[in-house]
């Protein structure tokens, strides 16, 4: 049985594909050019973690990371993507160790962005220290590489969101875009409510914990720059949106910390009292804030521009 | 060690370094005679928004102000975890201080982390593992997560986590395990002054270069790290 | 976990020209499938690390099944089973079998 081939293009298909679903290969192959994807240290390498089998726990060829080269609109960029639903994404030895290397030839070319597709819960809890030590090694590598004038992109919608070290390395990113599913904070909603209990923090509360951590309030905080809707070709629409608007060269360095330190004690001034995201929205002028939650992403998008509220010269 | 005892056997010919509400700041003079900007966390305060403000601006005044190494001391919890603090932003925050001190490490202040009580998670990476050299005093507990909450999300016993943690330094807390990985590149002793193993430290500083991959391997601590990422990185810079 | 080896004869080899493909992600449920063209082509093989100990026969049976169907020669399999049903078993080994068909890289 086979079905008709059908003419679809490729932006067809991307526009067609959710970001959240697709696994992270998928989600490279459709963003990027077709075709252009170059895989370095695949699975057909079997670089598998040296550590899951003394918990007896099964390995991912490539590690739950897929890191290499394509083209974006004809622009060579270095990529990883990570596969939020192996061991939740989380950063292993091999893993983290992949990404490190690719920033560390990004600092050396200079010329070449990088974009990444986090999709990670944070350290892998098996390889704890390995984890922790390759997320502390990717955030010095990810400066080292903007100092020398690479643009970073972070993106951002998949189902383990981006939590733990992977919200710090995304702190660390020249430009971040971010999908309504997408959250970013560092420690989990479960972890909230196990340390501090359930009235600080209910995590089965779904509504608060996309309010607090959520991909329309990190949009609208200012946390992240763009708002982009669940689909590749939205992601992919962002991310040649912030090359673009990023600038000839991304010059990391003292005015730019600067600026950030003043964005980030302003935020604190600002909403330093705010109990909930409804009161920050309030406070930032959101009308009827109680609704932004069920705008569609058109909508938000729209008054998430309006509001103005972004970081790019200041992160 | 409390904190007074390692100011002072740090800097025998003095310091204006306070703990104001487990935030440490303040200069202290070197026996070479110059200056050096300590910065910390001590009484394992969590390290939240409001913290991160601060040592990341005292960072921030001093660049330019100031030249000489920055110390920085650490006996924290883990990032503060409230509903507050992640609906601030607080991966912005720990970023920042982070990018700030990594900053100043490449632009000729050079960073030391001086380890000497607890630390873990958000709060290490954004301080100790920020810094170009991590040292321990003995009695020092870093980790990265706590054998018990590790149990119950791996849903293994202690008992058998212990034991695991008897034939890898991959996972478990503990100042050998981070030095075995490179995450801390030494341990000083705490039976001998502390100043001058500092200044041995600031005569000898390793480059600016992050060698922890290197340290991990010599170590045995990461055997795979440092080879896999050289291994990427020389297939990114030949496919351009 | 679990290893097993499986070596069929296979009546045809495999459509395609790539060298290998990659299907399904390793998660409690589901399975990755490497397939590579790396046998001769009258003979095909399944290696299988599972994290579901016990079920060899079931294995034997889903994998005897599809090579039947599928005559996969000059094909090696490599699975990490996160403890999926047989029949995501047999559906993502088919996805491979199409992917590696499938012109372009």
């Amino acid at each position: 049985m086979t079905a008709p081939i059908e003419d679809v293009t490729p932006a067809e298909r991307a526009r067609g594909t959710s970001f959240y679903e697709a696994s992270a290969r998928t989600r490279l192959e459709l963003l990027l050019d077709a075709g252009s994807l170059i895989e370095f240290i695949g699975p057909e390498q079997r670089e598998v973690s040296p550590h899951l089998e003394t918990f007896d726990l099964p390995e991912q060829f490539d590690d739950g990371i897929v890191v290499g080269h394509g083209r974006l609109d004809g622009t060579p960029v270095f990529v990883a993507a990570q596969e939020g639903r192996f061991m939740g994404g989380a950063f292993g030895e091999v893993h983290g160790a992949k990404l490190t290397g690719l920033l560390h030839a990004a600092r050396q070319i200079g010329s070449i962005p990088v974009l990444i597709l986090f999709d990670t819960g944070g350290v892998r809890l098996q390889e704890a220290n390995a984890g922790e030590l390759a997320i502390a090694e990717i955030m010095r590598a990810m400066i080292e590489a903007r100092a020398a004038g690479v643009k970073v992109i972070g993106l951002i919608g998949g189902r383990s969101g981006c939590y733990g070290g992977g919200g710090l390395i995304a702190g660390c990113c020249s430009a971040l875009a971010v999908s309504e599913p997408g959250r970013i904070a560092v420690s989990g909603p479960e972890v909230i409510e196990t340390n501090r209990g359930v009235e600080e923090f209910d995590s089965r509360d779904r509504a608060l914990v996309w309010r607090t951590m959520g991909g329309k309030h990190r949009r609208l905080l200012g946390a992240a720059d763009i708002f982009a809707e669940d689909t590749v070709q939205d992601f992919r629409e962002a991310a040649l949106e912030l090359l673009g608007l990023l600038g000839p060269v991304g010059t990391f360095g003292l005015d730019r910390l600067k600026a950030e330190h003043e964005r980030l004690a302003d935020r604190l001034r600002r909403f330093g009292a705010c109990e909930d995201a409804i009161d920050i929205w309030t406070a930032e002028g959101v009308a009827h804030a109680a609704t932004v939650p069920e705008l569609p992403a058109d909508q938000f998008i729209a008054l998430a521009n309006r509001i103005g509220r972004t970081s790019r010269d200041a992160r | 060690m409390t904190l007074d005892d390692i100011l002072v056997s740090l800097f025998p010919d003095g310091h204006e370094v306070r703990n104001d509400d487990g935030i440490i700041a303040g200069a202290a003079t070197l026996r070479s005679g110059g200056k050096m900007l300590v910065i910390g966390v001590a009484n394992r305060t969590a390290l939240g928004v409001d913290e991160a403000i601060r040592l990341s601006g005292l960072v921030l005044e001093s660049i330019g102000r100031d030249s000489g190494p920055i110390l920085v001391l650490v006996d924290s919890d883990s990032q503060r975890m409230s509903k507050r603090d992640e609906l601030l932003g607080l991966n912005e925050f720990l970023a920042h201080l982070a990018k700030v001190l990594i900053h100043a490490d490449m632009h000729g202040r050079p960073t030391i982390g001086l380890l000497y009580g607890h630390s873990a998670a958000g709060a290490l990476l954004a301080t100790g593992l920020a810094t170009r050299v991590l040292v321990g005093l003995p009695g020092a507990e870093p980790a990265v997560m706590d054998l018990p909450s590790m149990a119950k999300v791996t849903k293994l016993s202690m008992a058998a986590l212990v034991e695991k943690a008897k034939s890898t330094p991959v996972f478990a807390p503990g100042l050998s395990n981070l030095e075995q990985m490179g995450a801390v590149h030494m341990t000083w002793s705490d039976s001998r002054p502390l100043a001058e193993q500092l200044e041995a430290l600031l005569a000898d500083m390793p480059v600016v270069q992050d060698r922890r991959g290197a340290l991990g391997k010599e170590r045995g601590g990461r055997l795979k790290a440092a080879d896999i990422a050289e291994r990427v990185r020389d297939l990114a810079l030949q496919t351009r | 976990m679990e290893d097993l080896s499986f070596r069929h004869p296979a009546r045809a080899r495999a459509d395609g020209i790539r060298r290998s493909a990659i299907v399904g992600v390793v998660a409690s449920g589901n399975l990755e499938v490497l397939v590579e063209r790396v046998l001769p082509d009258a003979e095909c093989a399944v290696e299988i690390k599972t994290a579901a100990v016990g079920f060899g026969e079931v294995w034997s049976a889903v994998i005897e099944d599809f090579v039947e169907r599928y005559s996969p020669g000059g094909l090696k399999f490599s699975i990490n089973d996160g403890g999926a049903r047989p029949d995501t078993v047999s559906l993502r080994l088919a996805q491979a079998v199409r992917l590696i068909a499938e012109s372009g890289q």
